[in-house]
Protein backbone atom coordinates (compact mmCIF):
# COMPACT_ATOMS: atom_id res chain seq x y z
CA UNK A 1 0.00 0.00 0.00
CA UNK A 2 1.62 3.40 -1.10
CA UNK A 3 1.71 6.48 1.35
CA UNK A 4 -0.97 8.28 -0.56
CA UNK A 5 -3.60 5.52 0.33
CA UNK A 6 -2.26 4.71 3.78
CA UNK A 7 -2.97 8.64 4.38
CA UNK A 8 -6.54 8.60 3.48
CA UNK A 9 -7.14 5.50 5.09
CA UNK A 10 -5.45 7.02 8.47
CA UNK A 11 -7.82 10.33 8.49
CA UNK A 12 -10.67 7.98 7.86
CA UNK A 13 -10.21 6.07 10.95
CA UNK A 14 -9.25 9.39 13.06
CA UNK A 15 -12.26 10.89 12.24
CA UNK A 16 -14.63 8.05 14.12
CA UNK A 17 -13.55 9.77 17.17
CA UNK A 18 -16.20 12.71 16.70
CA UNK A 19 -18.68 10.37 17.01
CA UNK A 20 -18.52 10.28 20.24
CA UNK A 21 -18.25 13.89 20.74
CA UNK A 22 -21.69 14.02 19.19
CA UNK A 23 -22.99 12.28 21.46
CA UNK A 24 -22.08 13.81 24.11
CA UNK A 25 -22.94 17.22 22.80
CA UNK A 26 -26.52 16.00 22.25
CA UNK A 27 -26.15 15.39 25.97
CA UNK A 28 -25.58 18.72 27.25
CA UNK A 29 -28.71 20.02 24.35
CA UNK A 30 -30.69 17.05 25.92
CA UNK A 31 -30.19 18.61 29.52
CA UNK A 32 -30.20 22.41 29.32
CA UNK A 33 -33.89 21.84 27.48
CA UNK A 34 -35.15 19.20 29.80
CA UNK A 35 -33.82 21.56 32.52
CA UNK A 36 -35.61 24.89 31.22
CA UNK A 37 -38.43 22.48 30.46
CA UNK A 38 -38.47 22.21 34.06
CA UNK A 39 -37.86 25.76 35.10
CA UNK A 40 -38.67 28.23 32.86
CA UNK A 41 -36.95 31.05 34.72
CA UNK A 42 -33.27 29.18 35.03
CA UNK A 43 -32.92 30.13 31.77
CA UNK A 44 -30.10 32.69 32.32
CA UNK A 45 -27.79 30.77 34.96
CA UNK A 46 -27.83 27.70 33.44
CA UNK A 47 -27.81 28.74 29.40
CA UNK A 48 -24.18 30.45 29.89
CA UNK A 49 -22.76 27.02 31.50
CA UNK A 50 -24.35 24.95 28.45
CA UNK A 51 -22.66 27.13 25.95
CA UNK A 52 -19.66 26.41 28.16
CA UNK A 53 -19.91 22.56 28.29
CA UNK A 54 -20.66 22.71 24.56
CA UNK A 55 -17.19 24.14 23.58
CA UNK A 56 -15.28 22.17 26.31
CA UNK A 57 -16.54 18.76 24.16
CA UNK A 58 -16.73 20.20 20.81
CA UNK A 59 -12.67 20.99 21.45
CA UNK A 60 -12.45 17.10 22.07
CA UNK A 61 -14.19 16.28 18.67
CA UNK A 62 -11.63 18.81 17.07
CA UNK A 63 -8.74 17.69 18.53
CA UNK A 64 -9.95 14.14 16.90
CA UNK A 65 -9.91 16.73 14.00
CA UNK A 66 -6.57 18.09 14.09
CA UNK A 67 -5.03 14.55 14.03
CA UNK A 68 -6.94 13.85 11.03
CA UNK A 69 -5.58 16.92 9.28
CA UNK A 70 -2.05 16.19 10.70
CA UNK A 71 -2.24 12.54 9.02
CA UNK A 72 -3.75 13.32 5.98
CA UNK A 73 -1.73 16.65 5.35
CA UNK A 74 1.86 16.85 6.97
CA UNK B 1 -5.25 27.71 -6.82
CA UNK B 2 -7.96 25.89 -4.60
CA UNK B 3 -8.64 23.27 -6.56
CA UNK B 4 -6.07 21.66 -9.14
CA UNK B 5 -6.45 18.55 -10.82
CA UNK B 6 -7.68 16.24 -8.45
CA UNK B 7 -6.62 17.66 -5.04
CA UNK B 8 -7.82 20.19 -3.19
CA UNK B 9 -5.31 22.69 -1.83
CA UNK B 10 -6.85 22.92 1.54
CA UNK B 11 -4.20 24.16 3.92
CA UNK B 12 -2.14 26.53 1.60
CA UNK B 13 -4.17 29.23 2.89
CA UNK B 14 -2.75 29.51 6.16
CA UNK B 15 0.82 29.90 4.64
CA UNK B 16 2.15 33.40 5.72
CA UNK B 17 3.92 36.32 2.97
CA UNK B 18 5.34 38.95 4.12
CA UNK B 19 3.32 42.33 3.32
CA UNK B 20 4.12 46.26 2.74
CA UNK B 21 6.80 45.12 0.07
CA UNK B 22 10.45 45.96 1.26
CA UNK B 23 9.99 48.00 4.36
CA UNK B 24 7.68 44.89 5.57
CA UNK B 25 9.86 42.12 3.60
CA UNK B 26 12.59 43.60 6.18
CA UNK B 27 11.11 42.94 9.59
CA UNK B 28 9.16 39.59 8.60
CA UNK B 29 5.68 42.08 9.06
CA UNK B 30 3.08 39.05 7.41
CA UNK B 31 -0.27 39.67 7.07
CA UNK B 32 -1.34 38.03 10.37
CA UNK B 33 1.02 40.56 11.82
CA UNK B 34 -1.31 42.97 9.67
CA UNK B 35 -4.21 41.71 11.39
CA UNK B 36 -3.65 41.74 14.90
CA UNK B 37 -2.52 45.23 14.29
CA UNK B 38 -6.20 46.19 12.95
CA UNK B 39 -8.01 43.96 15.21
CA UNK B 40 -5.76 46.21 17.92
CA UNK B 41 -6.69 49.50 16.36
CA UNK B 42 -10.62 48.35 16.09
CA UNK B 43 -10.76 47.76 19.38
CA UNK B 44 -8.63 50.81 20.60
CA UNK B 45 -10.93 52.97 18.39
CA UNK B 46 -14.44 51.69 19.22
CA UNK B 47 -13.70 52.27 23.26
CA UNK B 48 -11.91 56.06 22.78
CA UNK B 49 -14.46 57.05 20.52
CA UNK B 50 -16.93 55.10 22.85
CA UNK B 51 -16.04 56.67 25.80
CA UNK B 52 -15.90 60.11 24.48
CA UNK B 53 -19.31 61.57 24.45
CA UNK B 54 -20.10 61.03 28.59
CA UNK B 55 -23.86 61.61 27.95
CA UNK B 56 -25.98 60.06 30.70
CA UNK B 57 -28.26 58.29 28.08
CA UNK B 58 -25.96 56.81 25.89
CA UNK B 59 -25.98 56.89 22.16
CA UNK B 60 -25.19 53.88 20.17
CA UNK B 61 -21.02 53.92 20.21
CA UNK B 62 -21.20 54.93 24.00
CA UNK B 63 -23.59 52.14 24.63
CA UNK B 64 -20.97 49.64 22.60
CA UNK B 65 -18.39 50.62 24.99
CA UNK B 66 -20.61 50.51 28.18
CA UNK B 67 -21.78 47.21 27.22
CA UNK B 68 -18.65 45.37 25.92
CA UNK B 69 -17.00 46.75 29.75
CA UNK B 70 -20.11 46.00 31.84
CA UNK B 71 -20.12 42.18 30.14
CA UNK B 72 -16.70 41.43 31.05
CA UNK B 73 -16.41 43.01 34.19
CA UNK B 74 -19.50 41.05 35.40
CA UNK B 75 -17.75 37.91 33.70
CA UNK B 76 -14.96 38.87 35.84
CA UNK B 77 -16.68 39.74 39.09
CA UNK B 78 -18.84 36.22 38.74
CA UNK B 79 -16.46 33.64 38.37
CA UNK B 80 -13.24 35.03 40.68
CA UNK B 81 -15.46 36.72 43.23
CA UNK B 82 -14.24 40.66 44.67
CA UNK B 83 -10.60 40.37 43.81
CA UNK B 84 -11.51 39.60 39.46
CA UNK B 85 -11.43 43.94 39.86
CA UNK B 86 -7.64 43.47 39.01
CA UNK B 87 -7.53 41.01 36.51
CA UNK B 88 -10.55 43.00 34.30
CA UNK B 89 -7.90 44.59 31.75
CA UNK B 90 -6.13 41.21 31.18
CA UNK B 91 -9.32 39.42 30.57
CA UNK B 92 -10.70 42.93 28.25
CA UNK B 93 -7.98 42.81 26.20
CA UNK B 94 -7.64 38.80 25.51
CA UNK B 95 -11.53 38.73 24.66
CA UNK B 96 -11.33 41.71 22.43
CA UNK B 97 -8.75 41.09 20.89
CA UNK B 98 -9.25 37.25 20.05
CA UNK B 99 -13.27 37.98 19.68
CA UNK B 100 -12.26 40.61 16.54
CA UNK B 101 -9.41 38.94 15.44
CA UNK B 102 -11.47 35.94 14.37
CA UNK B 103 -14.50 38.01 13.20
CA UNK B 104 -12.25 39.71 11.26
CA UNK B 105 -10.60 36.48 9.56
CA UNK B 106 -14.36 35.70 8.05
CA UNK B 107 -14.29 38.50 5.84
CA UNK B 108 -12.68 37.20 1.75
CA UNK B 109 -9.34 37.93 1.36
CA UNK B 110 -8.79 38.70 4.79
CA UNK B 111 -7.12 36.66 7.50
CA UNK B 112 -7.42 35.18 10.87
CA UNK B 113 -4.37 35.25 12.63
CA UNK B 114 -5.76 33.09 15.79
CA UNK B 115 -5.29 29.72 12.78
CA UNK B 116 -2.22 29.71 13.54
CA UNK B 117 -0.90 27.09 16.97
CA UNK B 118 1.73 29.74 17.46
CA UNK B 119 -0.41 32.59 18.04
CA UNK B 120 -2.88 30.55 20.27
CA UNK B 121 -0.22 28.64 22.37
CA UNK B 122 1.43 32.22 22.96
CA UNK B 123 -1.85 33.55 24.04
CA UNK B 124 -2.60 30.41 26.09
CA UNK B 125 1.04 30.23 27.64
CA UNK B 126 0.25 33.98 28.73
CA UNK B 127 -2.70 32.87 30.98
CA UNK B 128 -0.81 30.17 32.04
CA UNK B 129 2.35 31.78 33.47
CA UNK B 130 -0.14 34.35 34.36
CA UNK B 131 -1.99 31.95 36.76
CA UNK B 132 0.85 30.30 38.06
CA UNK B 133 2.32 33.45 39.26
CA UNK B 134 -0.38 34.71 40.85
CA UNK B 135 -1.31 31.50 43.23
CA UNK B 136 2.30 31.54 43.87
CA UNK B 137 2.16 34.62 44.93
CA UNK B 138 -1.09 34.79 46.69
CA UNK B 139 -0.39 31.09 48.38
CA UNK B 140 3.39 30.67 48.72
CA UNK B 141 4.16 27.02 48.67
CA UNK B 142 0.46 26.06 49.98
CA UNK B 143 0.02 26.28 46.00
CA UNK B 144 0.81 22.73 45.89
CA UNK B 145 -2.00 21.56 48.24
CA UNK B 146 -3.65 22.20 44.87
CA UNK B 147 -2.96 18.94 43.41
CA UNK B 148 -4.40 17.22 46.61
CA UNK B 149 -7.86 16.97 46.46
CA UNK B 150 -9.52 17.16 50.40
CA UNK B 151 -11.30 14.23 51.22
CA UNK B 152 -9.23 12.01 49.35
CA UNK B 153 -8.30 8.27 51.18
CA UNK B 154 -4.15 8.36 51.60
CA UNK B 155 -4.12 4.96 49.35
CA UNK B 156 -4.95 6.41 46.14
CA UNK B 157 -2.87 9.57 46.31
CA UNK B 158 0.54 8.33 44.80
CA UNK B 159 -2.22 7.74 41.89
CA UNK B 160 -3.61 10.89 41.83
CA UNK B 161 -1.75 13.58 42.46
CA UNK B 162 0.22 12.86 39.26
CA UNK B 163 -3.10 12.93 37.75
CA UNK B 164 -4.13 15.87 38.37
CA UNK B 165 -0.27 17.79 37.64
CA UNK B 166 -1.08 16.29 34.40
CA UNK B 167 -4.02 17.73 34.36
CA UNK B 168 -3.03 21.02 35.43
CA UNK B 169 0.04 20.90 32.70
CA UNK B 170 -2.56 19.94 29.96
CA UNK B 171 -4.50 23.31 30.42
CA UNK B 172 -2.20 25.11 28.02
CA UNK B 173 -2.86 22.50 25.09
CA UNK B 174 -6.65 21.93 26.06
CA UNK B 175 -6.82 26.37 25.64
CA UNK B 176 -4.76 26.27 22.75
CA UNK B 177 -5.55 23.76 20.65
CA UNK B 178 -9.50 24.57 21.03
CA UNK B 179 -8.94 27.99 19.58
CA UNK B 180 -6.35 26.77 16.61
CA UNK B 181 -8.69 23.80 15.80
CA UNK B 182 -12.02 25.50 15.73
CA UNK B 183 -10.66 28.76 13.50
CA UNK B 184 -8.36 25.82 11.21
CA UNK B 185 -10.95 23.99 10.71
CA UNK B 186 -13.49 26.55 10.02
CA UNK B 187 -11.62 27.70 7.64
CA UNK B 188 -10.49 24.20 5.69
CA UNK B 189 -14.25 23.96 5.40
CA UNK B 190 -14.80 27.48 3.86
CA UNK B 191 -11.86 26.48 1.56
CA UNK B 192 -13.06 23.11 0.80
CA UNK B 193 -16.84 23.82 -0.17
CA UNK B 194 -15.48 26.92 -2.12
CA UNK B 195 -13.30 24.72 -4.62
CA UNK B 196 -16.19 22.16 -4.41
CA UNK B 197 -18.04 24.91 -6.28
CA UNK B 198 -15.71 25.23 -9.17
CA UNK B 199 -15.02 22.27 -9.77
CA UNK B 200 -18.41 21.22 -9.89
CA UNK B 201 -19.36 23.90 -12.15
CA UNK B 202 -16.57 23.04 -14.57
CA UNK B 203 -17.64 19.56 -14.81
CA UNK B 204 -21.19 19.49 -15.01
CA UNK B 205 -23.76 21.00 -17.40
CA UNK B 206 -26.12 21.98 -14.57
CA UNK B 207 -25.64 24.75 -12.54
CA UNK B 208 -27.42 23.24 -9.26
CA UNK B 209 -25.14 21.24 -7.77
CA UNK B 210 -22.30 23.92 -8.04
CA UNK B 211 -25.15 26.17 -6.51
CA UNK B 212 -25.88 23.89 -3.64
CA UNK B 213 -22.49 24.04 -2.80
CA UNK B 214 -23.03 27.78 -2.78
CA UNK B 215 -25.60 27.64 -0.08
CA UNK B 216 -23.59 25.24 1.95
CA UNK B 217 -20.72 27.68 2.06
CA UNK B 218 -23.21 31.00 3.11
CA UNK B 219 -24.55 28.73 5.34
CA UNK B 220 -20.85 27.98 6.79
CA UNK B 221 -19.99 31.55 7.16
CA UNK B 222 -22.74 32.13 9.25
CA UNK B 223 -21.34 29.29 11.56
CA UNK B 224 -17.99 30.71 11.14
CA UNK B 225 -19.31 33.73 12.54
CA UNK B 226 -21.10 32.17 15.18
CA UNK B 227 -18.18 29.69 16.02
CA UNK B 228 -15.95 32.99 15.91
CA UNK B 229 -17.26 34.66 19.09
CA UNK B 230 -18.48 31.03 21.33
CA UNK B 231 -14.33 30.80 21.13
CA UNK B 232 -13.45 34.38 22.03
CA UNK B 233 -15.91 34.20 25.16
CA UNK B 234 -15.46 30.35 25.83
CA UNK B 235 -11.41 31.20 26.53
CA UNK B 236 -12.17 34.61 28.51
CA UNK B 237 -14.42 32.51 30.87
CA UNK B 238 -11.85 29.26 30.82
CA UNK B 239 -9.23 32.31 32.09
CA UNK B 240 -11.64 33.84 34.65
CA UNK B 241 -11.96 30.34 35.95
CA UNK B 242 -8.35 29.26 35.80
CA UNK B 243 -7.75 32.27 37.96
CA UNK B 244 -10.64 31.79 40.36
CA UNK B 245 -8.62 28.36 40.91
CA UNK B 246 -5.54 30.58 41.47
CA UNK B 247 -7.25 33.02 43.77
CA UNK B 248 -9.07 30.66 46.25
CA UNK B 249 -7.06 27.71 45.67
CA UNK B 250 -9.88 24.98 44.97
Amino acid sequence: MDLASAKQIGAGLAVIGLAGAGVGIGNIFAALVSSIARNPSARDNVFGLAILGFALTEAVALYALVIAFIILFV
Amino acid sequence: MAAEGHAIDALGQFQLHTVGSFVGASVNFTQANLMMVLAAGVVLAVLHYGARPRAVVPGRLQALAELSYNFIYQMCTDQIGEEGKRFFPLVFALFFFILIGNLVGVWPYAFTFTSHIATTLALAALVMVLTTTVALRLHGWKFFSYFVPSGVPKVLLPLLVPIEILSYLSRLVSLSVRLFANMMAGHVMLEVFGAFIVMLAAAGVFWAPAALSFAVDVALIGFEILVAALQAYVFAVLTCIYLHDAVHLH
